[in-house]
């Protein structure tokens, strides 16, 4: 028996623990070296220079101009996400008897979703054409042609615009998310507060909000991740960062230093930053949302 | 995390689920209470499905009709615009090239996937634990610390630019979650088939490949489905990894026609190469929509 065991192990295990130890686990672990190291072009040599990559960060006005989008893109994806579809999926779980037809809601909502970042990002890019954008021709049809703008070609907007993709993809999903959640919820609860006299708001806050901490957690964690990204639609929507890089951020910023300006060591540091910014994330919103803890 | 989380998908909501929320409140809400809940919701499905339609109505028109009719129908179904993005726009080129990459990476996933989580759900041996830890630990990482290094083992293994390349290190970077989520799975199936099995005299391998993994199939669907979305949809790793333009996936391809400042000359051939690539994750989405929903969302909460 025991040597029929390992018959079956090593060739089951073996074949995964190599793709995985070679394409993941070495290039995670020589990223911390290669942050440490001045490395440009394709060249060999990689002179050790210890944290000078991260000192020159703190002087680089353009690593500072994609952060500062992404710390407010942690601000604004998150909370408006997280407000809406808790909007909507309280509407669809908490309406009484049950919404007749909110499947189609669900569905659709949920659509972009399995969408990629590419395709939402060029079709986006589409509506918001100065041209033959339908958002423009919209504003013409309703006579507000006074505000046609080319979007994503004017640096006040850029950023919002793709904030507002960000938004309009995840919030179906986050909609199934919450139903499930408010689903799992004790019906009696809300029993007893109807019995008490609880209105369907007093409920919702006291009853819902709170119970559905773990899922607001993963809301919130997945949401900031998400805003620490954008990679694609920023790359689809708005090349180069955008007009004056007024979109322009740390994952676009540093795919552009390492692919573009074969500044290796450079990038990888940075690489090394959004690492460290999303595990602070992660923690952070454990952290915060551990204190209300509810037992039940 | 949650409760539900910490069942194997397949068995903790079964596809019977109800269509409509079950409501939380007995009585019902007041009329207007609910015209004004169905007004809320309308807008918002209305906003997300709008942009779609219009895409696929524009596939449909001219460039002429695009540039000065956008709220008209098209006068004719020109389906020579899709004709025109599969050939002159390469889109069934892009095509072909993600069929290729995902369905070798697909395989290579699901099959490394489900004999390393097997192994170590159902076998006790030193490391088991760290191994398994060494699998999750890929989950927390952002890819992007990993790109630098990750394209020079690669181009040192003379795998960049190759169809080979993309499959190997997609199946590397979908293994974590896959793992993770079918060992959840194996370890709750019953133990009594396989070993009356091994009693009848089954090898190992015969234990496995003909017992368990038929029995783990909801599983194999289930990281199936997440795995074609996330491979299908991938987007930084052959942008980097896959520079010949021959063998651009669609994702890339599309991204690259769409930046590519020259190809506006031909914006109705644009919008039904768009059309295009978005058809086979509708088509995946229609028929598995409640699996692709849980299997998204409890990844989510699982992850």
């Amino acid at each position: 028996m025991h040597h029929h065991k390992y018959r079956l192990i090593i060739p089951f295990v073996l074949p995964s623990a190599l793709i995985y130890g070679v394409f993941v686990l070495w290039p995670y672990a020589q990223a911390l070296y290669f942050s440490l190291t001045r490395w440009r072009g394709f060249s060999r040599n990689r002179p050790f220079v210890g944290l000078d990559n991260f000192e020159r960060m703190l002087d680089d006005r353009l690593f500072w101009n994609a952060l500062e989008h992404n710390a407010l893109m942690l601000v604004v994806l998150p909370s408006a996400t997280v407000a809406l579809s808790l909007l909507f999926s309280a509407l669809i779980a908490q309406g009484g008897r049950g919404l007749r037809g909110a499947e189609i809601y669900r569905i659709v909502s949920f659509f972009p979703q399995v969408m990629s970042a590419v395709v939402i990002g060029v079709l986006w890019s589409f509506v918001f054409h100065p041209n033959i954008g339908v958002l423009n021709g919209f504003l013409r049809v309703i006579g507000l042609g006074s505000l046609q703008r080319t979007w994503l070609g004017d640096p006040q907007w850029v950023l919002w615009a793709i904030a507002l993709v960000a938004v309009w993809s995840s919030v179906g999903f986050f909609m199934i998310l919450f139903i499930a959640g408010m689903q799992s919820i004790p019906t009696d609860l809300y029993d007893a507060a109807t019995v008490d006299g609880a209105s369907r708001w007093r409920a919702f806050f006291g009853i819902t909000l709170p119970l559905l901490r773990d899922h607001l957690q993963v809301a919130f964690v997945f949401m900031g991740l998400s805003a620490l990204d954008l990679f694609a639609l920023v790359q689809v929507m708005a090349e180069n960062g955008g007009p004056s890089r007024a979109a322009d951020v740390i994952a676009r910023y540093m795919y552009d230093l390492a692919f573009n300006k074969s500044q290796f060591g450079y990038a990888t540091a940075i690489g090394v930053v959004l690492l460290i910014l999303s595990l602070v994330l992660s923690v952070l919103v454990v952290q915060l949302t551990q204190r209300e803890r509810i037992e039940f | 995390m949650s409760s539900e989380g910490t069942q194997p998908l397949g068995r903790a909501r079964p596809q019977e689920t109800p269509a409509v929320a079950a409501p939380l409140f007995r009585r019902g809400m007041g009329n207007l209470a609910t015209v004004a809940a169905h007004l809320v919701l309308m807008t918002w499905t209305v906003f997300v499905a709008f942009p779609f339609l219009w895409m696929v109505v524009t596939s449909f028109k001219t460039d002429q009709e695009i540039f000065f009719s956008p709220w008209r129908l098209p006068s004719a179904l020109r389906w020579e615009n899709f004709a025109r993005a599969w050939t002159d726009a390469s889109i069934g080129r892009y095509f072909l090239n993600s069929l290729i990459v995902v369905t070798g990476a697909m395989v290579l996933t699901l099959l490394c996937a489900s004999m390393t989580a097997y192994a170590l759900a159902r076998f006790d041996f030193p490391g088991n634990r760290i191994l398994y830890y060494c699998f999750l630990a890929g989950l927390m990482f952002p890819v992007f610390l990993a790109l630098v290094p990750l394209f020079f083992v690669v181009r040192d293994l003379h795998l960049v630019g190759t169809f080979q390349g993309l499959i190997i290190v997609y199946t590397a970077y979908s293994l974590p979650f896959s793992i993770f989520f079918l060992h959840g799975f194996f370890r709750s199936l019953p133990g009594e088939v396989a070993e009356a099995a091994i009693v009848d005299g089954a090898s190992p391998y015969r234990v496995f490949f003909d017992v368990m993994l038929p029995m783990a199939q909801p599983g194999l669907v289930a990281v199936g489905i997440f795995n074609f979305l996330g491979q299908w949809n991938q987007f930084i790793l052959p942008l980097i990894l896959m520079p010949n333009p021959d063998r651009y996936v669609l994702s890339q391809g599309l991204a690259f026609l769409a930046i590519q400042r020259g190809y506006e000359s031909d914006w109705s051939a644009l919008f039904a190469g768009l059309t295009i690539t978005m058809l086979p994750t509708l088509i995946v989405y229609v028929f598995f929509q409640r699996r692709v929903q849980q299997g998204l969302t409890v990844g989510a909460l699982k992850g």
